[in-house]
């Protein structure tokens, strides 16, 4: 079961690479949701099955495999963008950069007092690179949209450090975390539709009409 | 009872969703902001009992921050209506329902006792407040809208990270649990490490949605284009709210007996947020976003008493209340000199005094109380701060403090005298508009509470803000 969940988690941080490395936008929603879904899974391999892990696995399949990959298409086809064209740093530095943060995550899990159960787990380096894989898409892409999409992804990397903790957080708490994230996207959608009109293009670097 | 505080305010926002008519629904404003102000008077002066391990609940600290959002909302409701009769072209639906669920997580931030709670709370409250900042539908709003957005969703991302690792430190213990007097309780026994690591990413997700500096960028522009009543609660009522978020986390610290570290963390964030406050004051030629950064000098100085501790942190409980309302009255002035100018400019406004006499004279009252200026709240509250940090015995920490004081003083007055004072500059009839009662009523109102509080200290609140202060002590 274990090895299972850490096969899964290894697909997770190939497909980062994928996402860090593409410039097709709707193939860069297609992986962040195909990451979802098998985030979505990993709950299940690595706990015994129970109502709360079933919950939590169908939600996240519904929410970060469907629902907010759907909200985001629907945003690109109303904006009719297809590509991240010049991103602030290029593609192959940022998956350098994607690589070094990887390698960082890694190495830094090695070193944490983690207790004995998780020693050797590929969850919490994971998460770490995940975490670094949607900071890095938020802070180098030019595109509102693409970085709505680092946010998902920066979420994946906290919903894979939570996957050690599922009893920490009720059902109930589960269940509005995972609204808010909903609604996070939803009104991200809206703002992005909103840049496109004011500005007719998705480029953040038009937002810069305020500064000191 | 405590329930309703967040199932009020969130059928408000369900029946002003419903409501055809802007009319009608303008006027739900001061009915939801006054009835929450009833309930939320009900709470503290008949207090609940607080079972150990509840998720909801108000403690004293609780009580002094929903009371301070209570009242500075119901001020702002007021002011809303008398808002919404000039801004009638793009409709209210979204403004007014936003402002009503912005109310609700706000009371859900007070109450929880679960960290987790506490989160999705807080969450909710940029997810409501983002189209609040829109509502101008201009270029400048949504970039604004934007930038807060994602900036305050990534801090509280962060946040939540720190609560998993807050979480982990509970750990090898068999049972984990988030609740507060489960967390208090056990606290002795939490892993260190964790806890510390826990305790830096809540300081940066708080931190950044409370403004401290560096984490601030966002503020100036979501102030600067947010209509005045959002902006006064914004930086009134959201900024207590993520800082009373913060006080939690200091609870769970010192109770662990890593008081120090905070302390000084938060000792830190407050000298950095007075030093690009004191900065970004100095020539700025926009007046709403200098309130921007006079917000992120008092959260500095909340910091500090905070950090500091002992009797500072009355002073800086104390702070927050006089915060709150006297950012209340800056805003909603300023709100009305940006709209009869329609500029917020320094070098296009000017002589409001002349034109907007009310406003414009409780404008430069509510000047001189934010800086600290006797005989108001901000005078009384700033000094028992400075009382704590000389006689802890930081020295170089008070002086540096009134240095910056005194440079954010004389910065924001060149501005704030420039606008109000002199020749009305020739845009002061570019839009047919006048104060009235509606509008100025809030402002007052908020104004003479400021200035009560710097005469003298009612017992009740004496009592209640001991009481709060009282559980940020070491051994409680």
């Amino acid at each position: 079961m274990g090895n299972l969940a850490n096969l899964l988690l290894l697909l997770v941080i190939l497909l980062n690479f994928f996402i860090l490395g593409s410039s097709r936008l709707g193939a860069c929603i297609q992986t962040a949701a195909l990451q979802g879904a098998l985030l979505a899974c990993v709950p299940l391999l690595m706990n015994p099955i129970s109502g709360h892990t079933l919950f939590l696995a169908g939600s996240a399949l519904a929410l970060k495999g469907v629902v907010m990959p759907w909200l985001l298409f629907r945003a690109i086809r109303q904006v009719r963008i297809r590509r991240e064209i010049d991103p602030m740093i290029g593609y192959v530095p940022t998956l350098i950069l994607g690589t070094v943060a990887t390698a960082g995550a890694f190495i830094f899990s090695d070193h944490l007092p983690l207790v004995a159960a998780h020693r050797g787990s590929l969850v919490i380096p994971c998460g770490l690179a995940t975490l670094g894989a949607g900071f890095l898409m938020m802070i180098t892409r030019r595109k509102a949209l693409t970085q709505a999409l680092g946010y998902l992804i920066f979420e994946n990397g906290i919903f894979i450090f939570g996957l050690l903790l599922t009893e920490a957080m009720p059902l109930m708490v589960e269940a509005g975390v995972l609204l808010d994230l909903l609604v996070a996207v939803f009104v991200m959608g809206i703002v992005v539709n909103q840049i496109n009109r004011e500005f007719s293009s998705l480029n953040v670097e038009n937002l810069s009409l305020l500064r000191e | 009872m405590k329930t309703l505080l967040v199932l009020v305010p969130a059928a408000f926002a369900l029946t002003a969703y419903l409501l055809p008519s802007d009319r009608l629904r303008a006027w739900l404003l001061p009915v939801g902001g006054v009835a929450h102000l009833l309930l939320a008077l009900a709470a503290v002066i008949a207090p609940e009992p607080l079972p150990v391990g509840a998720w909801l609940g108000l403690d004293p600290l609780g009580r002094l921050v929903l009371l301070l959002v209570s009242l500075l909302f119901a001020c702002c409701s007021v002011y809303g209506l008398g808002y919404l009769r000039f801004r009638q072209q793009w409709g209210t639906r979204a403004f007014v329902s936003c402002l009503f669920l912005f109310l609700s997580a706000m009371s859900l931030s007070v109450m929880a006792r679960h960290l987790g709670i506490l989160w999705v709370a807080v969450e909710a409250t940029t997810l409501a407040s983002a189209p609040l900042i829109y509502f101008n539908r201009n270029r400048l709003s949504i970039e604004a809208t934007w930038k807060y957005l994602l900036l305050c969703s990534v801090g509280i991302a962060l946040a939540m990270l720190g609560i998993l690792f807050v979480a982990y430190s509970v750990l090898p213990a068999p049972h984990i649990s988030l609740q507060l007097d489960a967390l208090l309780a056990g606290a002795g026994h939490l892993s260190r490490p964790w806890l510390r690591a826990g305790f830096v990413f809540l300081l940066v997700g708080f931190g950044t949605k409370a403004g401290f500096a560096p984490l601030h960028t966002w503020k100036p522009d979501a102030y600067g284009e947010a209509p005045g009543m959002v902006g006064a609660l914004l930086a009134g009522g959201l900024t207590s709210i993520a800082f009373l978020a913060l006080l939690r986390t200091m609870q769970i610290m010192i109770a662990a007996g890593e008081a120090e570290v905070a302390h000084q963390a938060l000792v830190v964030m407050g000298v950095l947020s007075l030093f690009f406050a004191a900065v970004f004051v100095i020539k700025q030629p926009d007046f709403k976003r200098l309130l921007a950064y006079s917000s992120v000098e008092h959260m500095g100085i909340l910091a500090i008493g905070f950090g500091v501790g002992g009797l500072a942190v009355f002073g800086a409980l104390l702070h927050m209340i006089n915060n709150a309302l006297v950012k209340g009255v800056l805003f909603l002035t300023a709100g009305n000199i940006h709209r009869r100018f329609d500029s917020k400019r320094r070098e296009e406004v000017a002589g409001a005094i002349a034109v907007l006499p009310v406003s414009a004279s409780l404008f430069v009252a509510g000047f001189l109380a934010v800086t600290g200026s006797p005989p108001f709240g901000l005078f009384v509250s700033e000094l028992t701060i400075l009382q704590g940090v000389f006689s802890a015995g930081r020295f170089p920490l008070g002086g540096y403090m009134l240095l910056m004081l005194a440079v954010i003083f004389i910065g924001m007055g060149s501005t704030v005298l420039a606008v109000t004072l002199g020749q009305p500059s020739p845009r002061a009839n570019q839009v047919n508009w006048n104060e009235n009662f509606l509008t100025l009523a809030p402002p007052a109102v908020l104004l003479l509470l400021v200035l009560i509080l710097g005469l003298y200290l009612p017992e009740p609140v004496r009592a209640m803000i001991k009481a709060a202060a009282g559980t940020l002590e070491a051994g409680q």
